[in-house]
């Protein structure tokens, strides 16, 4: 009796539940379907948890908020954008997984995203698989030009090189440590600048190369290594590609063991406003940093992004940095370029985006290139001791991406163009496409 | 040398007076013309603006010079008048040395960049030789010892033969011998003295001024300097053996505190803790929050904000520890692969928790004055946050190690991991005991993570870089054994110390783990193993 009267409220039950679901299900799959008529979806591929989430997340809300910004002024092609986010967790294989979801299952028509350069080649298959758009926000160490890809960030030659010329005219400087965590963007970066050095004439033995792991935090006996190769009568610079969260304990110890910018300064390329808020800057007045925008940098266009960023995020001590103002031109650019086409299809809008101009942050015009990179000023800033930066120098004009560097032996003959020759790596000797890349 | 001193003194005075008396001549002269380059915004004009101001001799020479190098002097572009803001907020305008009641609204602090803070340190170092502070004269020596400016030999002089303090004598000297050396005209004697003075002096910086001295210097002092180089460099060579050993000692103290919280719950009760780093954490997180508070209501205390934050991080990580246990670990006993899997689900959502509160940023947790800073032993750098966080680590293992022998709870939690049945006959509440041990553990991790946010980022990752040391450090010291951690921290973090400056911290790392695991394939239960029946069970 009992195990009958339970049963029948089970079913009951049961068969409820199914009807709710399936009502909800169809509820939903109308809904959407309505909503996909009417919006454009556009994929946020940014780490939101693990150890990338604290530069990711900050690009995460850029994209959203520049969306939101984006539907006030009525959308794109009189439809509102929408936003999907997911979570990569930091993952690299994950990161792939994700890409799919994002391309195959919302249907999105672009992808802004990515940090490090091995979650990019992670989802670089599959792009050119599913033939979509994913634009990439930060500094990289080049020697890449996909069809697919749209690289917003900085190539080796618009934030490398010049800092080392800036170092090499301004600072007189002779001797060079170039220190960098393991992996391909230090490794790459630095084998650049080390055939640069020399090509300018720099001795073997004035270059001291250095690697840590990730996360590395006791920095004493590397610090007092670069305090000795600094003794050497010589003005010595130390140029840092250290990554993430290792700053922080290497700026603490270079503060702490006395290195002072005036003796031997640090420049930094993945050291930004954002990084800095987690460290007492004082000790480290007068240090580098080689970026493509700056906060501190006074145009019409930043402080009017600054005061719109800070109202969006309600925290009116939110910071901007690069990656940030890469994705602010990246979207420009897709937007115009889709404007242009008046589809969001693919193919149409990776034709167009070539030669699509957008104002960035710093008073002038980025355009985008046919190797898929972009036009940016690069700047020099030291760091102040309210953890903002001071621009010391800059280039005359805009540098235009090399996808390939000139310095190197196996790519130097290479060049991107998707414009004319249909290629990412054409090369210039042989005229051939295909040619092998570093 | 020293008539020339008291010409040099009187003129000063004099100087001094007229400026008094007339109280801001407004006339214009070089000095008012220098100063107003300050104002033209360009680094070419201010350098040679402080070349100018610095040799004039003017007494407001000082107060604008030191006031750059601190950011507070100010130029209005378009009437191209310099101000200096003192020290007490009194602002004057640095041409005539007139009060000013308030800065112009387009006054903007005059930009440095590191040429020009080099050239403000020289400029400094030759105007504070004479400073009635012997420390101040000692710094001031040093700049330019580094600097070798010719300009600061005759001053030098002066106050060379006035000086009475024996380590600003020293000091003097030495900046001179660096002037003569590079000075061209210096006599061959004179060069060959200052060479056996750097030598004796024997650090880096004096190896630096000798390995820069160029080939146009007569035979025998370049001999005499080759030499020199030679001998500093086989004593620093000595030093750097002892630097070697202190970094390792630090390391280690590192790798204890983050470890000795791992040593009781995994240790001793046998609990594999993967949310262990998430405790250290926590502990930082303490840290920041008694900061900010001090920060925003008590600025005064900002001194004692770690010692506050000790007891605070081991109540705040020791509650959660003991929440964990009684509400996860406590039904997972005798299951460690759940057990581990749980713990480790348990971080991964401590994390997140954490990253949702406070943000996925660092967040910035400031060394108290005590903390910051270094001092020279010898040749080497101590710096102090690694110095205390040492002595700190020692205390913590010795107040831990008292209290497991010498406290009803330590003598319980033994009994209880010794035989659990046998100590619950004898009446003890050994749930209870469970509990109060992984609160324990966990809140000397909280403890190890107030000492970490000194020297590590305070984010959400933190306790991830530690765990995998952690455990490394128990299994290698040996399970359940206090004294095992405390000789396998140290013992790794020397053997580190010693093999990063060979092998690169990179394959420093890999060696170290293919030693453990060598030695842990010899000696499967560490170095100093536990016998007896708490082994079997």
């Amino acid at each position: 009796m009992l195990t009958k009267l339970t049963h029948d409220i089970a079913t009951l039950s049961r068969r409820r539940w199914l009807a709710a679901t399936a009502g909800l299900v169809l509820g939903l799959a109308a809904f959407s379907n309505a909503n996909a008529q009417e919006t454009i979806k556009v994929g946020v591929l940014h780490s939101l948890s693990g150890t990338m989430a604290i530069s990711e997340t900050t690009l995460k809300d850029t994209i959203l908020f520049l969306i939101e910004e984006q539907n006030k002024k009525g959308g794109v092609l009189g439809k509102k954008l929408e936003p999907v986010v997911v979570d990569p967790a930091s993952n690299w294989p994950l990161f792939a997984e994700k890409a799919r979801e994002l391309i195959t299952k919302d249907k999105v028509s672009v992808v802004f995203g990515c940090w490090t350069s091995v979650s990019r080649k992670s989802v670089l298959p599959v792009f050119k698989e599913l033939n979509s758009i994913l634009f990439y926000p930060v500094q990289y160490e080049g020697e890449e030009s996909e069809r697919n890809v749209f690289y917003t960030g900085a190539a080796p030659n618009q934030q490398a090189i010049p800092a080392v010329d800036y170092l090499m005219k301004d600072e007189k400087v002779k001797r060079w440590v170039l220190a960098g965590t393991d992996y391909v963007y230090p490794r790459t970066t630095n084998k650049i600048l080390e055939a640069y050095l020399k090509s300018k004439g720099v001795k073997q033995e004035d270059i001291m190369i250095n690697y840590t792991p990730f996360g590395h935090s006791d920095w004493q006996t590397i610090v007092a290594d670069i305090k000795k190769f600094g003794s050497a009568g010589k003005k010595t610079a130390v140029v840092s590609t250290i990554n993430g969260d290792a700053n922080v304990p290497f700026y603490k110890e270079l503060g702490n063991q006395g290195i002072k910018a005036t003796d031997i300064p640090v420049v930094a390329f993945s050291v930004g406003e954002e990084e800095l808020a987690g460290i007492d800057t004082k000790p480290l007045l007068g240090h580098l940093a080689a970026w493509n925008y700056f906060q501190s940098i006074k145009s019409p266009e930043n402080e009017k992004f600054i005061k719109a960023w800070q109202a969006y995020t309600k925290n009116p001590k939110r910071v901007t940095n690069d990656p940030m103002e890469a994705h602010v031109i990246g979207f420009d650019m897709w937007v115009k370029a889709v404007e242009k086409v008046k589809s969001t299809d693919p193919d149409k809008v990776i034709d167009a985006l070539p030669g699509i101009e957008a104002k960035n942050l710093t008073g002038g015009t980025s355009k985008m290139l046919p190797n898929h990179h972009i036009t940016k000023p690069v700047f020099i800033g030291e760091i102040k001791a309210n953890g903002q930066f001071d621009v010391v120098w800059k280039t005359p004009g805009l540098v235009a991406g090399d996808a390939w560097s000139k310095e190197l032996e196996g790519s130097k003959d290479l060049i991107g163009d998707w414009v004319g020759k249909k290629c990412g790596n054409y090369n210039t000797k042989t005229n051939k496409c295909g040619g092998q890349g570093t | 040398m020293s008539a020339n001193f008291l010409d040099r003194l009187r003129g000063l005075l004099l100087a001094i007076l007229l400026a008094a008396a007339f109280a801001a001549p407004a006339l214009a002269g070089p000095f008012e013309d220098a100063v107003a380059k300050f104002a033209n915004d360009d680094f070419s004009d201010t350098d040679e603006a402080i070349g100018a101001v610095a040799t004039s001799g003017n007494p407001l020479a000082f107060p604008i010079i030191s006031a750059l190098q601190e950011g507070r002097l100010s130029a209005d572009p378009d009437t191209k008048k310099v101000f200096v803001t003192q020290a007490d907020g009194k602002i004057i305008d640095a041409a005539t040395g007139a009060a000013v009641d308030k800065l112009p609204d387009n006054a903007a602090a005059v930009r440095l960049n590191n040429r020009l803070r080099r050239a403000v340190e020289a400029a400094l170092g030759g105007l504070t030789l004479l400073s009635p502070d012997p420390a101040k004269r000692i710094a001031a020596a040093q700049s330019v010892f580094k600097s070798h400016e010719e300009s600061a030999l005759s001053v030098i002089d002066g106050a060379l033969a006035k000086e009475t303090n024996k380590s600003v004598k020293a000091a003097f000297a030495e900046a001179r011998a660096a002037i003569l050396l590079y000075k061209s005209d210096a006599t061959e004697v004179e060069k060959l003295e200052a060479v056996a003075i750097v030598k004796a002096k024997g650090d880096q910086e004096a190896m630096a001024l000798l390995t820069g001295l160029g080939s146009d210097v007569p035979p025998n002092v370049a001999r005499a300097a080759a030499s020199a180089i030679a001998s500093i460099q086989s004593n620093l060579q000595m030093w750097s053996m002892v630097q070697n050993a202190w970094y390792g000692l630090s390391l280690g103290s590192v790798l204890l505190l983050a470890a000795i919280g791992l040593a009781i719950t995994f240790g001793v009760m046998g609990v594999i803790n993967m949310a262990h780093g998430e405790m250290v954490m926590l502990g930082a997180y303490t840290t920041f929050v008694v900061q900010e508070v001090i920060r925003s209501r008590y600025p005064g205390l900002f001194d004692y904000s770690l010692l506050i934050a000790v007891p605070l991080a081991f109540l705040v990580a020791g509650a959660v520890g003991v929440a964990i246990e009684r509400g996860i670990i406590r039904f997972l006993y005798g299951r460690p692969l759940e057990t581990l899997l749980a713990t480790w689900g348990l971080s991964l959502v401590l994390q997140q928790a954490v990253r949702t509160a406070f943000g996925p940023t660092n967040r910035e947790v400031g060394n108290p004055s005590w903390m910051s800073g270094a001092f020279e032993l010898g040749q080497i750098t101590i710096t102090y946050n690694r110095l205390w966080i040492l002595c700190f680590t020692l205390a913590v293992f010795v107040i831990l190690l008292a209290m497991l022998r010498y406290t009803a709870l330590g003598l319980e939690m033994r009994a209880v991991t010794q035989n659990r049945r046998m100590a619950a006959s004898m009446g003890i509440a050994t749930s209870r005991v469970d509990a109060l041990t992984f609160g324990l553990g966990s809140g000397i991790a909280g403890i190890a993570g107030v000492a970490l946010s000194q020297i590590d980022n305070v984010s959400p990752n933190l306790g991830q870089s530690y765990i995998i040391d952690s455990f490394m450090v128990v299994v290698f010291g040996g399970v359940g054994n206090l004294w095992g951690t405390l000789v396998g921290a140290f013992t790794l973090g020397i053997a580190n110390k010693f093999l990063e400056p060979v092998a690169g911290a990179v394959l420093g790392k890999i060696a170290i783990l293919v030693l453990i695991i060598l030695f842990i394939q010899k000696r499967p239960r560490g170095l100093f193993a536990l016998r007896g029946r708490a082994v079997e069970a």
